[in-house]
């Protein structure tokens, strides 16, 4: 590596292939143009090219691919939710990332972990044991488990929380639990919508959606019009902003979520660790760092600032946990945003207004959905109506009443 | 440490506080559909900007009112509610 690296310093030319070709400007014309180059834009238009064949495509992103929430999650992909839909959805969405290493040719670094979800009260237990047999009755590998078996599998976890804590009486056990490295996600599915002829613009910010009669017609950006029929926002935590162009209300408000990692330390935790009453979870990459997140943030910010508060406020549940870590550095820590929905489940698919589909409300629970949720949406774009794994989370279930009460988000203590 | 003024306390550190939502009159209930009701209960506006919110004094049980820019975090004012304070 280092004789590589002073290579690659003392080379005139930039020696590694690029993910992506950059264009000087968009074109004045696409057949679907996708704001936002996240993992779940990218992932769309991925599967709008390789499955349906529809290459002019224009993924428009204001930052640099990756810089929203699919570079500041915590990376956890698992599939034991508490609805129905909830479970279906994300367990397709386990199955393509299973495979995705292969499907993109690029390693995302996926690995299966196993995750518990720590009980710290019978109440807590109550939740566990309905999760578990949701998701058993839907083919979904979970269970609950007592004290001993995670002890056995997790020796350095203090299941009295030192005594500062309620002590844990169980947990939800899935074994699929998985980590992936999410730049990777993104990097991947840019590549293979690139390669069969995705454009991908960076520093392209949408300033204002053109609407005529009820369907859209095109979309202002800072380097000009582009005319097209078909919009799909995916943007997280700047959807109410988009909405606002074509005059959509949602539920949708913003909340930051803070994560921080530690220096990267000797393989030491296998599992993915996570306690719903002490707003904890963290896991250790594959370069052996702790990668470790909190609840949401208490009140609407749209701001990616960081506080001391919660790395102290993690920092000691975290040692209520895991006591032996006192001495352990963090190294980085940072906040991304969540556009949060009142079901704790997403809003996916059409809209009012013809042309413009929605795929946002990813609140915490946006990365493991990546692969599904682009899969989904390039059908529904294509067809122009939505695909049945999304239609209970399509936008009108807020004008009937029919909301999903996903209780299984990482963000619902319980 | 971040500071917000409650009308009655005075500063205090945002901790003691317990966030409310965003302010939203009740709309005439007689005199409206089932959408623009489903509308009053889900729909909220989350774009940036300074918004009126309701905040609660934990530590003394005091509601009132916080104009908060959402994007800078910035507080404008906070005041006690009165019907004829607020114009949203």
């Amino acid at each position: 590596m280092p004789y590589r690296l002073l290579k690659y310093a003392l080379s005139r030319s930039y020696s590694e292939p690029r993910m992506f070709r950059s264009h000087d400007k968009p074109k004045s014309e696409y057949d679907v143009v996708i704001i936002g180059g996240g993992g779940h834009g990218l992932a769309a238009a991925y599967y709008l090219a390789k499955e349906h064949h529809v290459t002019n495509v224009a993924v428009l992103e204001k930052g640099y691919i990756g810089s929203g929430g699919t570079g500041r999650n915590t990376a956890i992909i698992r599939s034991n939710y508490l609805t129905e839909e909830g479970v279906r959805f994300y367990q397709e969405s386990v199955d393509l990332f299973q495979g995705l290493s292969q499907e993109l040719d690029f390693n995302i670094f996926y690995t299966q972990r196993g995750h518990f979800t720590l009980a710290h009260s019978p109440a807590s237990l109550r939740i566990q044991r309905w999760r578990a047999e949701v998701n058993r009755n839907m083919g979904v590998e979970s269970e609950v488990v007592g004290p001993s078996f995670i002890q056995k599998q997790v020796p350095e976890l203090d299941l009295t929380c030192g005594g500062h804590q309620a002590p844990i009486c169980g947990a939800l056990y899935h074994p699929p639990g998985a980590i992936a490295r999410h730049d990777a996600v993104a990097w991947g599915y840019a590549r293979g919508a690139d390669k069969r002829g995705v454009e991908i613009h960076q520093q392209t910010a949408v300033t204002d959606i053109e609407v005529r009669d009820g369907a859209v017609i095109g979309v202002h950006t800072n380097h000009g019009f582009i005319k097209t029929r078909k919009v799909l926002s995916t943007v997280a935590g700047w959807t109410p902003s988009v909405t606002r162009m074509v005059s959509l209300r949602t539920p949708l408000v913003i909340h930051p979520l803070q994560a921080f990692v530690t220096e990267p330390l000797k393989p030491w935790l296998n599992h993915i660790i996570v306690s719903a009453s002490l707003h904890v979870y963290v896991s250790q990459s594959t370069r052996g760092e702790l990668v470790t997140g909190a609840s949401l943030d208490p009140y609407e910010l749209i701001s990616m600032r960081s506080t001391l508060e919660f790395a102290e406020t993690l920092s000691g549940h975290l040692l209520d946990l895991f006591p032996g870590i006192s001495s352990v550095n963090v190294l980085r820590q940072w906040a991304g945003l969540c556009d949060m929905t009142p079901d704790f489940s997403p809003i996916m698919g059409t809209t009012p207004v013809t042309g413009f589909f929605l795929d946002a409300g990813w609140g915490t629970w946006g990365f493991k959905a990546t692969p599904i949720s682009g899969k989904t949406m390039a059908e529904t774009v294509v067809k122009g109506c939505n695909h049945p794994l999304i239609e209970p989370f399509k936008l009108d279930r807020f004008r009937d009443f029919r909301l999903v009460g996903e209780k299984g988000a990482a963000s619902v203590g319980h | 440490m971040k500071i917000l003024t409650c009308p009655i306390n005075g500063p205090r550190p945002i901790q003691e506080f317990h966030f409310g939502g965003s302010f939203r009159p009740l709309p005439d209930l007689d005199d409206m559909t089932d959408d623009q009701w489903a509308d009053y209960v889900f729909n909220r506006n989350g774009e940036p900007g300074v918004k009126t919110e309701w905040w609660y004094h934990t530590a003394s049980g005091v509601w009132f009112l916080a104009d908060r820019n959402n994007e800078t975090d910035e507080v404008v004012r906070t005041y006690l509610y009165q019907p004829e304070s607020t114009d949203v």
